[in-house]
Order: structure tokens, then sequence, then C-alpha cells
């Protein structure tokens, strides 16, 4: 039992030290300010002639 | 060749964000007839003058056609004819123009009215000048050192 | 394998190679800095040129020479480095073949530049026909790129040598990735020296009378657009191969790195109509194919976007990190090495979002032309670019003159990349907010006949001019680390920075490698994109157009 929690223990933290959380949350910082200024670009065509 | 979790969720969203721009110009652009203006027509740059269009620049009421009016600009160093000209406003209008030197940028500040003006080519676009003002119309392609002096304007009234 | 040919320094002969192309294109730093604060300052309103000079002159010396002289030699320089480093030092033959080269391109450089000051081509770097340059300014030109195909020939045959030594090996990532530019540039070039020596060289010599437009602009955007990733593609060598290794962390994956670059090098050429979305002759059908294939070249940089911050957070992990930030605070930010490129990285996320806004086909209308482009570019090469390649020199002219970096010039290397963000802040945000506005680049100063939308762009040249300043101040700054590390810091020895891939069992696909797969993909998308619409216009080509000399 006692070596089955550490076995899991070491597991999680194994999964942590190489978790890539936040470079996903990053990217998708990137991804908004794309589509935030694409669409920002484009309601201004719109509303031009 | 592996590729992590993260990375294809990420170029998941890339790729279904660039889809979604493309159908939306794709749709606007074949559907709608915004396109960029690509007119195919040519004209003898030395002769200028002389063609049916160009021969009277200005504005021009004309009938049994998808627009109202023809507002037609003739661009040369460092001038563009007319010098300013009154559009009313809501006209649905095809704007034309052409150059009888280099290559000249037709643009209207504040517009979508924004196209490159080449020897040899006519340009064109059409748009409904359904906002009153005074846009200035300038030049936005380099065309030599009095480049930044060449203006009309076009004045969109009630 | 590597081993093998992994240099721990750059072969001296190399080196001298190597700093040739530097001198060069720090001189054009110096050239081109001065003609940018000039024209900031003229187009504040505040100030005007002495004896005569010309604005358009003085512009056409910054693009010329910072646009094609500073970038071209620094890569070259750069990417010989690279690939001795990497694949080992060339043969005596090989470096013969790069000299040559380096010295077609200098006096190429030196003819276009003479034209220049004469007067004699204020054409701009683009230079538009009609608009006739003395034929010299044309044959510099020539010159310039024919040079650059010597100095990849060295690339090349040291690639090839390297493959036969370690046959189903697959090449060291910075030869590869020296590689894939110089084919690019190479493809690519093909188009500026078409419209040079068949439309442009024999007309400004007078054996003909006019020049087709539509094909000289449709050839020199067929050129024009991979330019752009031709200078890009150093930066993402150091942001992928060096910026892990400064650090002290692994690259995040040698294979997708590579896929990467063999996707620009597909993508990369057949864009150019993205640059003439607003003009007529071409229909827009084909134009907007070439947007869907611009938009795919979007699709490498998202993955290099992943890659580093992939690697940054797995080394600030390594190093104890922990929350979903905590690794931003493991980085180097002392390290000039990293910083002024990162910084570079940076920019990079406004500069490739603009630039998906600017290829959006009717979009453009909104910016093309105006100073928003201006503002993007230098967000791109101006900074993202640039700023990399200040990185590399404080370690590469070092390491090549057998040098030190010292705490000192660090710091005010450090200096220089923080005064370059906020002086871009300024320019290039002024740059972008007026553009919107209808503000048109390539322009002197003009209140526009008292135009009140014309009066409204003026807050934001003084913005500029601004900016501008503070940049030369960078400019200047960076002239002394040159020198000081070119000439007279103390001697020792610098590293050369080559990162680890983090999986070293994992072997790059030997697909990577096959060039006559890629070579032919790529001159197949670019028969796709161009054919029928270059014949159309050769087909429906107006009269030609006499030249001018309207400056
Ligand atoms: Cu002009
Ligand atoms: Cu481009």
């Amino acid at each position: 039992m006692a070596k089955a929690e550490l076995k899991s223990d070491t597991k999680t933290e194994i999964e942590d030290s190489s978790s890539l959380k936040g470079t996903l949350v990053s990217v998708f910082f990137v991804g908004f300010f794309i589509v935030v200024l694409w669409v920002g670009v484009y309601f201004l065509y719109l509303d031009r002639f | 060749m592996h590729m992590h979790k993260f990375e294809k969720i990420w170029l998941i969203f890339g790729v279904t964000a660039l889809l979604v721009f493309l159908s939306v110009l794709g749709v606007s652009a074949f559907y709608l007839g915004n396109q960029p203006p690509s007119c195919l027509a040519v004209v003898d740059p030395t002769k200028v003058d002389e063609h049916e269009t160009f021969k009277e620049p200005g504005l021009k009421k004309v009938e049994g056609k998808d627009w109202d009016y023809e507002l037609v600009f003739v661009a040369q160093a460092f001038a563009y004819t007319p010098g300013t000209v009154e559009v009313p406003l809501g006209a649905k209008v095809k704007v034309i123009a052409t150059s009888k030197d280099v290559i000249h940028g037709f643009g209207v500040a504040g517009t979508n009215i924004n196209m490159m003006v080449e020897p040899g080519y006519i340009s064109e676009i059409v748009t409904t000048f359904d906002k009153a003002g005074e846009y200035l119309v300038l030049c936005n392609e380099y065309c030599g050192s009095g480049h930044h002096l060449m203006t009309s304007m076009i004045k969109v009234v009630e | 394998m590597l081993k093998s040919s992994l240099n721990i320094k750059v072969d001296r002969r190399d080196a001298k190679l190597v700093m040739a192309h530097f001198y060069v294109a720090f001189i054009a730093l110096l050239v081109g800095g001065l003609a940018g604060l000039l024209q900031v300052l003229v187009r504040s309103g505040k100030f005007e040129l002495p004896a005569g000079i010309g604005y358009y002159q003085i512009l056409t010396v910054h693009g010329v020479v910072l646009g094609l002289v500073l970038t071209t030699f620094f890569i070259m320089g750069f990417q010989l480095a690279a690939v001795s480093k990497t694949a080992g030092t060339f043969t005596n033959k090989q470096r013969t073949i790069g000299w040559i080269g380096f010295w077609i391109m200098t006096i190429g450089t030196v003819a276009a530049a003479v034209m220049i000051l004469l007067n004699e081509a204020s054409v701009l770097y683009t230079f538009y026909a009609p608009l006739q340059a003395h034929f010299v300014f044309y044959l510099g030109l020539t010159l310039v790129v024919v040079g650059s195909w010597a100095v990849g020939t060295t690339i090349i045959l040291k690639y090839a040598e390297w493959r036969r030594a370690n046959p189903g090996q697959p090449s060291p990532l910075l030869t590869f990735m020296a590689l894939v530019n110089t084919m690019m540039w190479t493809v690519a070039t093909i188009g500026v020296a078409a419209t040079v020596l068949i439309q442009l060289l024999p007309w400004s010599l007078g054996l003909v009378e006019t020049v087709n437009v539509g094909v000289s602009r449709t050839l020199f955007w067929y050129f024009g657009h991979p330019l752009v990733y031709f200078w890009l593609l150093p930066a993402y060598m150091a942001w992928y191969v060096m910026i892990p290794k400064i650090i002290g962390g692994k690259i995040f994956s040698d294979s997708l790195a590579r896929m990467s670059f063999i996707l620009f090098l597909l993508f990369s050429i057949p864009v150019g109509f993205h640059h003439q979305l607003l003009e007529p002759g071409i229909d827009p059908a084909w134009k907007f194919l070439q947007v869907v294939l611009t938009f795919l070249v979007v699709i490498p940089s998202l993955m290099t976007a992943f890659s580093l911050f992939a690697t940054f957070e797995s080394y600030g992990r390594s190093q104890g990190a922990t929350g979903l930030f905590g690794w931003l605070k493991k980085l180097p930010w002392k390290d000039a090495r990293f910083t002024v490129p990162f910084i570079g990285m940076l920019a990079f996320i406004p500069a490739g979002a603009g630039g998906i806004v600017n290829a959006s086909h009717q979009m453009n209308q909104v910016v093309h032309n105006t100073v928003w482009v201006t503002g993007h570019f230098h967000l791109t090469v101006a900074t993202a670019v640039v700023l990399t390649f200040f990185g590399v020199s404080f370690w590469l002219v070092p390491h090549l003159t057998g040098r030190k970096l010292t705490k000192k010039m660090n710091k005010l290397a450090l200096i220089q990349g923080y005064l370059w963000a906020i002086g871009m802040t300024f320019m290039s945000g002024a740059m972008h907010a007026a553009g919107l506005l209808g503000a048109p680049r390539r322009s002197s100063f003009s209140e526009y006949g008292g135009a009140a939308q014309a009066a409204e762009w003026i807050p934001y040249q003084i913005a500029q001019a601004v900016g501008g300043s503070i940049l030369f101040i960078a400019i200047i700054l960076m002239l002394y680390i040159f020198v000081n590390l070119a000439f007279f810091a103390p001697k020792g020895e610098e590293e050369f920075p080559v990162g680890e891939a983090a999986n070293q069992t994992e072997k790059a696909p030997m697909v990577f490698e096959n060039w006559k797969l890629w070579l032919g993909i790529t001159v197949l998308l670019i028969l796709f994109a161009y054919t029928i619409p270059f014949i159309d216009l050769i087909k429906n080509a107006p009269p030609g157009a006499q030249g001018y000399k309207l400056w």
C-alpha cells in the first residue's frame, strides 16, 4: 500500500515538472490577440465605404 | 515524429481560426461581391486624354447600370484631375482611375477606396458613399519628388 | 554522429569570411539608421533637410541599405558561421567561392549606393517601373543577388559533402536550416533577377523603349514575400537552436523544427499576390488563391510559437518552477544574449497578427500602402529579426574574433534592447494607428492642402519622431558594442551555443533531407499559383510604359 502511494506520488510530480500548461495558456493568449486584431480591422472594413 | 497533445490543441485552434477568417473573406468576396479592385481593362497610357472614359474626368450620372454615377480620376505626376469633386450622399458610385505616367496609389483617407493606379491599366471600385464629409484623396505609392503633394478632395454632401 | 563534425570553435579562416560580411552589415546599420532618423524628423514637420537633399533619396538609402544590404550580409555571414560550426570547416575551394560571392555582393552594393548618392536612383528599394533609375543601379542589385548565390553555393557544397561523409544520417539541424533558407532564397531571387536582367536593365540602357509594368511587379513580388521569410528564418534558427542552449534548456523537438522549415520552403514563395491585392490586371480569384496559400504559411509560425514557449517552460520547470507562469522567473533576464532576442520574439506576436490582417484579401483596402504597413515591417524585420541578429552578434562576434563579451558590454546590450523596445513601441505603434486613419507610407511631410484628416495625423508623426530618435540612440549603442566586440574586448573564449534536442533518441525522419521531393513540390506550387495569371498578364498586356525620372 505504502509502496503504491509512493509510486503515484512520483508520477504526479514528474507530470508536473514536465507540464506545458503555461505554454498552452501563452499560445492561446497569442491566438486571442490575433483574433481580436483581425476582427477589429474587419469591422473597420465593414464600417467604411 | 511525436507531437505534444497541447501542441495539437493549439494547432487545431489556430488552423480553425484561419479557416474561419478565410471563409468570412471568401463569402464576402465571392457571394457579396466585395472583391479587392482587380479590373482587367487596359488603356494606352500615351492616349489617356483621347479615351472614352478619361477624356472628361469628374462625376457623371449613368443610366441602366448597377451604379448611379461614375467618378473618373486621371493621375499624373503630381496631380489628380479633378482636384475636387462633390458626390451626393448615398450615391452608388463606380470610381475609375488610370495613370498617364508612373504608378500612383489612389487612396481616399478614412474609406475602403484604395487602389493601385498603373500606366496602361484601368482601376475600378464600386462603393456607396453613405457618410457625409470631406475625404482627402492622396497618393499612397511613391511616384517622385512631389509624391506627397498629390491631392484631391471628395465632398460627400446631402 | 554530430561530434565528428561539430567544431568547438569556428575555424579562423572561416571566421574571417563571416566577419567580412558583418563589417558591411554594421556599416549599413550606421548609414541606414542615420537616414531613418532624418526621415522621422522631416515627417514631424519641424525639420528640413539641408543642402537640397531629397527626402526620397534618403528614403531610398534607408530601404536599400537596411532592407537589402544589412539583412543579406548579416544572414550570409551568420549562415556561413552556423554551417562551419556544425558541418565542419569549409574546404579551401568552398571558402574561395564564399569570398568571391562576398566581393561580388560588395561591389554591387557600392555601385548601387553610388548611384543613389548621385541622385540617379531615388526609386526606393522596390524600384517599381516605370520610374527609371540609372542602369548601374540595376546592375549593382544584380551583382548583390549573383554574389549571394555564390555564398549560397558554399553552403550547399558543404552540406553535400557532409551528407556524403555521413550516409543515412540527418544533417546537423543548423546546417539543415541554413540550407533550407539558401534554397528558398535561390528560388525566390530568380524572379527579381529576371525582371532586372530581362526587363529593367535593357530598358534603362535604352535598348528597349518600354516596359511591361504588370509583369515587372509580379516578378518583383514573387521575390518580395520570400525575401521577408529569408530575413525571418535565420532569426528562427537562433530561436530554435541557440536560445535553448543559452538559457540552459533543450530544443523542444528537432523534427518539428525541421518540419516547420520545410513548410516555409513550400509556402513562402507562391504568395506574392498578397502584395498586389489592390492592383489591376490580376483576376481576384487568383489573388484569393494566393491568400489561402499565405494563410498556410502562418502554420509553421504557430508551431514555432508553441516550441519556444515549451522550451522556456520545460527549462523553468526543470529548475523547480511551479504554477502556471513560475517558469518565466527562471529565465536568464540578465543575459543580453537571451533577453534581446526575446524582445524580438515578443514583437513578433503583433507583427504576425498584423501580417495576417495585411494578407486578408479585401481587408487589405483598409491598410494597403498606409503607414500601418511601415509599422508592421518595423516590428517584423526591424525588431523581431534585427534584435535577434543583435543578440547573435553579442556572442558570435567575440567567438569569431577570439574575445569576450564583458559584463559591462552585456549591460549596455541590455540597455540597447530596452531602448529599442521603447523606441519601437512609440514609432511602430503610432504608425499602426495613423495608418488606420489613412496616413500614407513613403511620404514626406505634407499638410495635403490643409485637409482636416491630414492634420489628425501630425501628432502621430511627432510620436514617430520621438520613437525614431530613441531607436537611433539604440543603434549608436549597438555600433559601439559591435566595434568593442570586434576590436577592443578582452581576449578570451566566447561560446557558440548549439542546443541539443530534448529527446535524443528520436532521430529526425530522413524524408526531410529529400530535396528532390521538397523542391519538386515547391516548384509545383509556384507553377500552380502563378502560371495562368502570369500568362494573362503577358497576353492582355497594355502598351508598354516608357521610363520616367521624376525626382
Ligand atoms: Cu505618389
Ligand atoms: Cu508578404
